[in-house]
């Protein structure tokens, strides 16, 4: 493909956005933190179906009935009917206040499905998961950095990884702004996130690798043009993949069970800002690093080769 | 056109529609559901050892067989019990799934309640609260004894008791003479249960058991079966549930599937409409792709959860990246003036090595969450990641560029545009090899 406009010239306004949209989150999540469900604090879930659109009064009517009355944002409802009641609760449920739970969905909704379910974490459990998810992400980044170093060269891998981070950073910020809850599947699709951006990031790098063997690129102007073209080239792909796995990430979204709601929310954040920062961040980044060196390098020896 | 390639192309179709319809629904059954699609409960315990002592090898396994025995007594069968490393107190951590539970906090119940049989010498009133403590260490506890008990009705008294039988004789049989014509005390969870006086030595190791609330046949049976299973002395402390009704779980499989089959169809129009005849065989090698990756899942004995499932339909998306970003290196060819077989191959050839490096990094990430992520469910997502880009390699890559290149020697069809290239691109040279 022809190159239509010049992407990198428009990078500096991406650089300012995603920047801006990073600041707002931080601002965010250091002024309220996150939303973090059961998976993380102590506390109880408490998740059943009715076989009618939800009525929120009517099911906080029927926890403060068993003396637990609930908050402003601990009921969820969801389904695809909206049926389905998902409810957080700050303490650890008994097994009295259990079986009194399912007593009371008996007498306000008996023709529902008796069928309650209970997910309630120790607060050591939730910190360890906590701790755990936290490594899993940083030493997941590391690991790349040093194949992506291996296999191509560090400055790629440096650039990739900030798009990586970049893209960690937008769902982390969103869940944040949108005061999403934060759970364990939180954490997969977040490393899932961090593997599509990756692996996005990589299918550009290889073309820009392979187009610099063939141009050889000379000035900064060159390099620009090398990597302008390389973007362009790869675009039929990026835009049509992008768009298959958003497929699947939006229907499992909308018809897909509950509980992989934050997950799949989690995921089409992430696939869009994936692709997005591939182009718009990490080449931006590369070509940016590459040109000073290349600077240094003319003013050092003008004949000197570019450094691969 | 070539009939022999032809042939062999199709062969190709027919094996893959012709094993995934005949034995796709069968191998999708024998893959274990995790207990977010079935219904169940997920208890994580705390194992209370003495201080100092953490479990060994015989303790765990004494402890495994203890919890299985337990679940058994509920009627369901083939509990999963994993030990889970260590709490922030440094106490071991066992985790208990079991399936098919109706109630769950019979459950908890019937798992987390130990037989803390012990027999002491001697006892004494707590003033504040009034009741009976042991005191000193206890002569004998549950750890010795055999796990034969069973429920006795006393053949001189009628009443309801449990016949106990200690491992080791001489141990009952030194009790019972230093403690004749004197009280012993039996505690049952820190519970005075009988305090009988032993009214002569006994020399089998055999005994019985009664008082406290041992009055029904249900009661002995019960005591019997903890002792029997609880021949180890630690305690447990659950620290997390977790359960999903029977019906909650199958509407979010329901759900979940519906979803997996619309957007997998979804995705298969948007192939054929993009690479027409390419895209109908990434389709089919899509197809092997399911197929294979649920055949590892049922060889693998890989639990299905509901993450899993995600990173199954999503793991179609990758395989798909791959033939997406082969076809477009074909159209690159065709472009560049190649003929159509040349193309077909030289687009493989240069598209293969970007698929082995993100698929890679990808891979790398999986790895890393299945070492570092610890609980269950990111495992589980970690492991039908891992196990869909290497299907996805031999599928989606080799597999596909197999009937790629099969099709094309066939020479069925000679014009790009079954191959996705827009009418009119060949042989515009815009750009140089």
């Amino acid at each position: 493909m022809k190159p239509r406009f010049d992407i990198l010239r428009v990078s500096r306004w991406c650089l300012l956005l995603s920047g801006a949209i990073t600041v707002a989150g931080v601002i965010v999540f250091a002024l309220f933190g996150f939303n973090l469900s059961t998976d993380f604090k102590s506390g109880s879930e408490v998740q059943f179906e009715l076989n009618q659109r939800v009525p929120e009064a009517r099911v906080r009517e029927m926890f403060a009935s068993i003396g637990l009355p609930l908050g402003d944002t601990s009921l969820t409802v969801g389904g695809i009917q909206q049926n389905v009641v998902m409810v957080t609760l700050p303490e650890q449920l008994t097994a009295k206040q259990i079986s009194e739970i399912q007593a009371a969905e008996h007498r306000f909704f008996p023709d529902a499905k008796q069928d309650i379910q209970v997910n309630s974490v120790d607060p050591f459990v939730a910190e360890q998961t906590a701790r755990k998810a936290v490594y899993a992400v940083l030493a997941a980044a590391a690991c790349i950095v040093v194949y992506i170093a291996i296999r191509f060269e560090f400055r790629f891998a440096i650039s990739g990884i900030i798009a990586l981070l970049h893209d960690a950073f937008i769902v982390l910020a969103a869940f944040a702004l949108l005061r999403r809850e934060v759970d364990l599947t939180f954490v997969a699709a977040l490393l899932t996130i961090v593997g599509y951006s990756i692996n996005d990031t990589i299918v550009i790098f290889d073309r820009i690798r392979e187009n610099l063997k063939i141009d050889k690129p000379e000035t900064v102007d060159d390099l620009r043009a090398v990597v302008n073209k390389s973007l362009w080239q790869v675009m039929n792909r990026s835009i049509r993949t992008v768009l298959t796995v958003l497929i699947a990430a939006v229907i499992l979204y909308f018809f897909g069970g509950i509980s992989i709601r934050n997950f799949t929310f989690a995921l089409i954040i992430g696939l869009v800002s994936g692709a997005y920062s591939s182009i718009f961040i990490a080449s931006p980044i590369w070509v940016a690093w590459r040109s000073r060196s290349m600077k240094k390098a003319s003013r050092g020896d003008k004949a000197a080769p570019i450094p691969e | 056109m070539k009939w022999g390639r032809l042939l062999a192309f199709l062969a190709m179709v027919v094996v893959v529609l012709g094993l995934t319809i005949s034995t796709g629904p069968k191998i999708w059954k024998s893959i274990p559901l995790g207990l977010d699609l079935k219904g169940g409960v997920d208890l994580l315990y705390a194992v209370d050892t003495p201080k100092g002592h953490p479990l060994d090898s015989t303790g765990k396994a004494a402890l495994v067989r203890a919890i299985e025995m337990r679940v058994n007594s509920l009627g369901v069968s083939s509990p999963i019990i994993q030990l889970e490393g260590h709490n922030q107190l440094g106490q071991d951590q066992i985790r208990v799934e079991v399936a098919g539970v109706k109630n769950q906090q019979e459950a908890v119940n019937v798992i987390g309640a130990t037989a803390q049989l012990a027999i002491y010498g001697s006892a004494k009133i707590d003033p504040k609260t009034g009741k009976v403590v042991p005191v000193g260490p206890p002569l004998a506890t549950g750890a010795d004894l055999k796990s034969n008990a069973h429920w006795v009705v006393d053949q001189q008294t009628g009443q309801n008791a449990v016949a106990i039988e200690f491992k080791n004789a001489s141990l009952w049989t030194s009790i019972t003479k230093r403690y004749l014509q004197k009280p012993i005390y039996v505690f049952l969870n820190g519970q005075l249960l009988t305090n009988p006086v032993v009214e002569q030595v006994m020399y089998t190791g055999q005994s019985e058991i009664s008082g406290g609330n041992l009055t029904t046949p249900q009661a002995c049976i019960d005591l019997a079966n903890e002792l029997n299973a609880g021949a180890l002395p630690y305690p447990l402390t659950l620290e997390s549930e977790t359960s999903v009704g029977p019906t909650l779980g199958a509407t979010s499989l329901h759900r979940t599937l519906i979803a997996g089959v619309i957007a997998v169809v979804l995705i298969f129009a948007f192939m054929i409409a993009a690479y027409r005849m390419a895209g109908l065989i990434a389709d089919i090698a899509l197809v092997a792709y399911g197929y294979l990756t649920l055949l590892t899942f049922a060889g693998l004995h890989v639990v299905l959860t509901l993450s899993g499932l995600a990173a199954l339909i999503l793991g179609v998306g990758i395989a798909v990246d791959a033939n997406i970003i082969t076809y477009e290196r074909i159209k690159d060819e065709v472009r560049n003036g190649r003929s159509l077989r040349s193309a077909v191959r030289v687009g493989n050839r240069n598209a293969f090595r970007t698929i082995v490096d993100s698929n890679a990094t990808t891979f790398i990430a999986g790895l890393i969450m299945y070492i570092f992520g610890g609980e269950g469910d990111v495992r589980g997502f970690a492991v039908a990641l891992m196990v869909g880009i290497i299907v996805s390699l031999l599928t989606a890559v080799l597999f596909a560029r197999a009937m790629l290149m099969t099709f094309t020697a066939a020479q069925a069809v000679k014009n790009p545009w079954w191959y996705g290239a827009p009418r009119g691109v060949v042989k515009s040279r815009e750009a140089k090899v």
